[in-house]
């Protein structure tokens, strides 16, 4: 169904920069490719408010489509050494805790080659247990198995040996063994009929076997599903009371001499080094980003945070759908132009019937505002949710959005598609949870024309702002990031999108920071300012969160990874972490549901003078938001509410409250400690949007609405209605520069 | 787990009558039952043209495999495809077709 597809190196550019802009098409001889703004994502024919403006650009026109490959699955490998080149007798050992033993064949330690079959590998066979194979380079191979499958989410030792003087080739999987249970150790020897076994000249690699794209780049197949910990490669047949000598000491080398490598992953967490501690310094890398900051075969349960204790997280969990960068060759670079002005844009390919638009961010030229308002795009929010599979993965999906299953084509193909990576919603193909997603891909679901979540329903904002004539820069959320408070402090106000749910803590900060000094936060949205994030300082462009403790987290975390591994912080609900969200805008998460959306009542607060510049054109009893495209209403999908205890500022004025939720509205597991028969819209009094203002000491505020659906009642009745007025009233009085003055 | 009434034609009239709902609380129970039932194989449908088409498919057993678009099966109502997701579902958990 999708022809054409492409991304970005960067999302958000500034004027002066290039990007480089990466192209695949499926079928396809030829595409189009021009420059749009995006104005208006939402193209639901009935309601007639898409808009995009073409734009002069010099890449526009023809190009060559071909179909680039995407190497998806994780692994580590190390460059081929004269330390692995003159091995004749060996033991491989390692650590591991496979998750998905009977899927076929994986390869756990491999130096490897396929054609003419070389080198050895020690792996998990098709019948789960583990096996060690040998090639002389010319064809002939041997292979050993224990013939005892592997259990799943247990701790074994493995190994692997070749007695190059004996003839013999050796494997040993001895569990971990547990009192309440009986698994079975294994091994077995046999003879070996091959002359040698080839030095094939490859890389070492961990948790797959080596591959090649049809592009010629190097890559791995045959993953491994699981956690690999304290590889060791010895150059000596040893017995298994050697074996098991070398695998419980942390330094083995110390004590034997024969030692090659002594790999220690806990090393380097947060990055994709991988450190050899052994004498050669066979050092490596990891491929795809495989999750780190994990508990090892050694973990005791005595801490948590793998910064404490690194010695007892030295595993690496590997997944055969781990993907951080696509790797695709850039079809056409772009060079944006200085007096390009700051919004959200695409490239737009065309392919026969197919079109795509790969979105980007130009922000004002750097060290400069064009506007005194920043819409500040939820990057971090699209990149949680890029490539999202829950629909296609999880049973309860439509029980929990009340809606029967209805795919767009860009579900369709991710479906066809593993290689292209999941979100941070979805649980890889071992059923553990994803915590990380990479913008370094085509995302199916940041696009104009896609369905309303994260990205798509921000241009109904974007659209209202422009149909209003409100001038407004873009900025996103890695901008934020990366240079803090002083990105925000030029402009008036900042407004959000409909849902900036992550927040990494430099972005907390900023923003914080921003409404202590005289900051103006104009939160257009609902469930904002939810989740612990973290960038990678090293791997641009990626994502990480692990959701700790509760909250929506749509699958469970590891017990004792809830430490990030990007920053050693804890992730998890900033609320859990001692910042909630009303503590910053007021309100903050309190129900969810997709069904109808509720519509705001007044409330007696409204009538106070500070907040009357809210509700200029406003009838007193008049509902608003009674209309939208998301529920029939303005409060809706996910809601926030005020609550003192959580951070609420006690000058707040809650001047509207919502009504009309629906029976399939449910509070958020953080809101209540116990399950009752009274959790839903229509019953529970604490289900409600509570439209929010504040001042500050600076002369700034802060209001929200608290409603994911707010936006999308913005372009009812051609932008004219009271959510709109509502929200034009607040932005042109947080753009005068008169301060607010605080109460009292 | 609640049990579908197959002879229960009052219920399927009522969601023809009003596919989008809110449902009775009876109705709603049958149309939660019909939305639990597992990935593999479950009917669903597909936009193949912004509010304009659906088309009806089937979810495939694995992951990175292709689902199976029913490209006979075409709507131009959404409403229209959802009852053909009730009818299906419903006659595979009661073996009877409502229609």
């Amino acid at each position: 169904m999708k022809k054409v597809l492409g991304y970005t190196n960067a999302w958000s550019v500034t004027p002066g920069e290039t990007i480089r802009v990466m192209v695949s098409t499926y079928g396809p001889e030829r595409y189009r490719a021009d420059l749009v703004r995006v104005i208006c994502g939402d193209d639901e024919p009935d309601r007639d408010i898409y808009r995009e403006e073409e734009i002069e650009a010099p890449f526009s026109g023809e190009y060559p489509g071909r179909t680039q490959p995407i190497g998806a699955g994780s692994y580590a490998v190390v460059p081929d050494s004269p330390s692995l080149a003159g091995l004749e007798s060996f033991t491989v050992q390692a650590w591991v805790w496979p998750t998905t033993p009977g899927k076929g064949e994986q390869g756990l330690i491999t130096r490897w080659r396929d054609d003419p079959a070389g080198g050895f590998a020690l792996l998990i066979d098709d019948s789960g247990a583990l096996a060690m194979r040998v090639g002389d380079g010319r064809g002939g191979v041997v292979e050993i198995g224990t013939g005892e499958p592997l259990a799943a989410r247990r701790w074994y030792l493995v190994s692997g040996s070749y007695d190059a003087a004996a003839k013999e080739l050796s494997v040993r999987q001895d569990p971990i063994m547990s009192p309440l249970e009986s698994l079975k150790a294994a091994d077995a020897t046999r003879e070996v009929e091959l002359s040698a076994i080839a030095d094939v000249g490859a890389p070492l690699m961990f948790a797959a076997f080596p591959a090649t794209l049809s592009t010629g780049k190097a890559a791995a197949q045959r993953h491994y599903n699981g956690k690999i910990d304290r590889p060791r490669l010895i150059g000596r047949a040893l017995s298994a009371a050697e074996g098991l000598a070398v695998a419980w000491d942390a330094m083995p080398h110390e004590r034997n001499t024969q030692v090659v490598a002594a790999w220690d992953f806990s090393r380097d967490i947060g990055g994709d080094a991988i450190s050899d501690s052994g004498p050669n310094g066979l050092h490596g890398r990891t491929v795809n980003v495989p999750s780190r900051g994990c508990k090892g075969h050694n973990w005791s349960g005595a801490e948590q945070n793998w910064r404490h204790l690194p010695q007892e997280y030295g595993a690496i969990h590997f997944h055969d759908d781990d993907l951080y960068d696509a790797g695709w060759e850039a079809d056409f670079e772009y060079a944006v132009p200085n007096d390009l002005r700051s919004g959200v844009y695409a490239v737009r390919l065309r392919a026969d019937d197919d079109e795509w638009y790969v979105t980007f961010f130009v922000r004002p030229p750097r060290g400069t505002t064009t506007s005194k308002l920043a819409f500040l795009a939820s990057t971090a929010t699209y990149m949680a949710y890029a490539n999202y599979h829950w629909m296609m993965h999880e049973r309860y999906c439509e029980a929990t959005e009340s809606f029967w299953t209805t795919l767009d084509k860009g579900d369709v193909f991710l479906q066809e598609h593993n290689e292209f990576g999941l979100s941070t919603y979805d649980t890889h193909s071992d059923g553990s949870g994803v915590r990380y997603a990479s913008r370094l891909r085509p995302v199916l679901n940041m696009a104009p024309k896609t369905p309303l979540w994260s990205f798509n329903p921000d241009t109904h904002i974007l659209g209202w702002l422009e149909e209003k004539g409100i001038e407004y820069d873009v900025i996103t959320d890695e901008d934020l990031h990366h240079e803090g408070v002083g990105l925000l402090d030029s402009y008036r106000a900042v407004l959000t999108g409909t849902h900036p749910e992550y927040y990494t803590t430099p972005m907390l900060d900023g923003l914080r920071a921003y409404l202590a000094r005289r900051g103006r936060l104009i939160y257009l949205g609902g469930n904002g300012f939810i989740w612990r994030c973290a960038f990678s300082p090293e791997m641009p462009g990626m994502l990480e969160l692990r959701r700790a403790e509760d909250g929506i987290r749509y699958r469970d975390e590891e017990p004792g990874e809830y430490y990030l591994e990007f920053t050693g912080e804890f992730g998890g609900l900033w609320r859990r972490l001692g910042m909630a969200p009303q503590a910053l805008v007021g309100v903050g998460t309190v129900a969810v549901g997709f069904d109808v959306s509720g519509y705001y009542r007044r409330q007696e607060a409204s009538f106070d003078p500070r907040a009357g510049f809210i509700f200029e054109g406003i009838g007193a009893d008049e509902a608003i938001g009674d209309f939208g495209i998301l529920g029939g209403g303005a409060s809706g999908s996910e809601i926030d509410a005020v609550n003192p205890m959580l951070g609420t500022p006690s000058h707040a004025l809650v001047v509207a409250s919502s009504e009309g939720h629906s029976a399939n509205t449910y509070l958020v597991p953080d809101e209540t400690g116990f399950h009752h028969c009274a959790m839903d819209g229509a019953q529970n009094p604490d289900i409600r949007a509570d439209m929010t203002f504040f001042e500050t000491p600076g002369g700034g505020a802060v209001f929200s609405v608290g409603s994911i659906a707010w936006g999308a009642s913005l372009p009812h009745n051609g932008f004219d209605n009271n959510v709109a007025r509502i929200s034009e009233n607040v932005v042109r009085r947080f753009l005068d520069d008169t301060p607010f003055p605080m109460p009292g | 787990m609640y049990d579908i009434d197959p002879s229960r034609t009052d219920l399927v009239a009522e969601f023809r009558k009003n596919p989008g709902g809110p449902y009775s609380s009876e109705l709603a129970l049958v149309v939660n039952r019909l939305r639990v039932m597992p990935m593999t194989d479950r009917h669903i449908l597909v936009c193949t043209r912004r509010g304009r088409q659906w088309t009806l498919a089937k979810m495939p057993r694995e992951r990175g495999t292709k689902l199976e678009l029913y490209e006979d099966r075409v709507f131009d109502d959404y409403h229209e495809g959802t009852w053909e997701l009730f009818r299906l579902r419903w006659k595979t958990v009661t073996g009877e077709d409502p229609a």
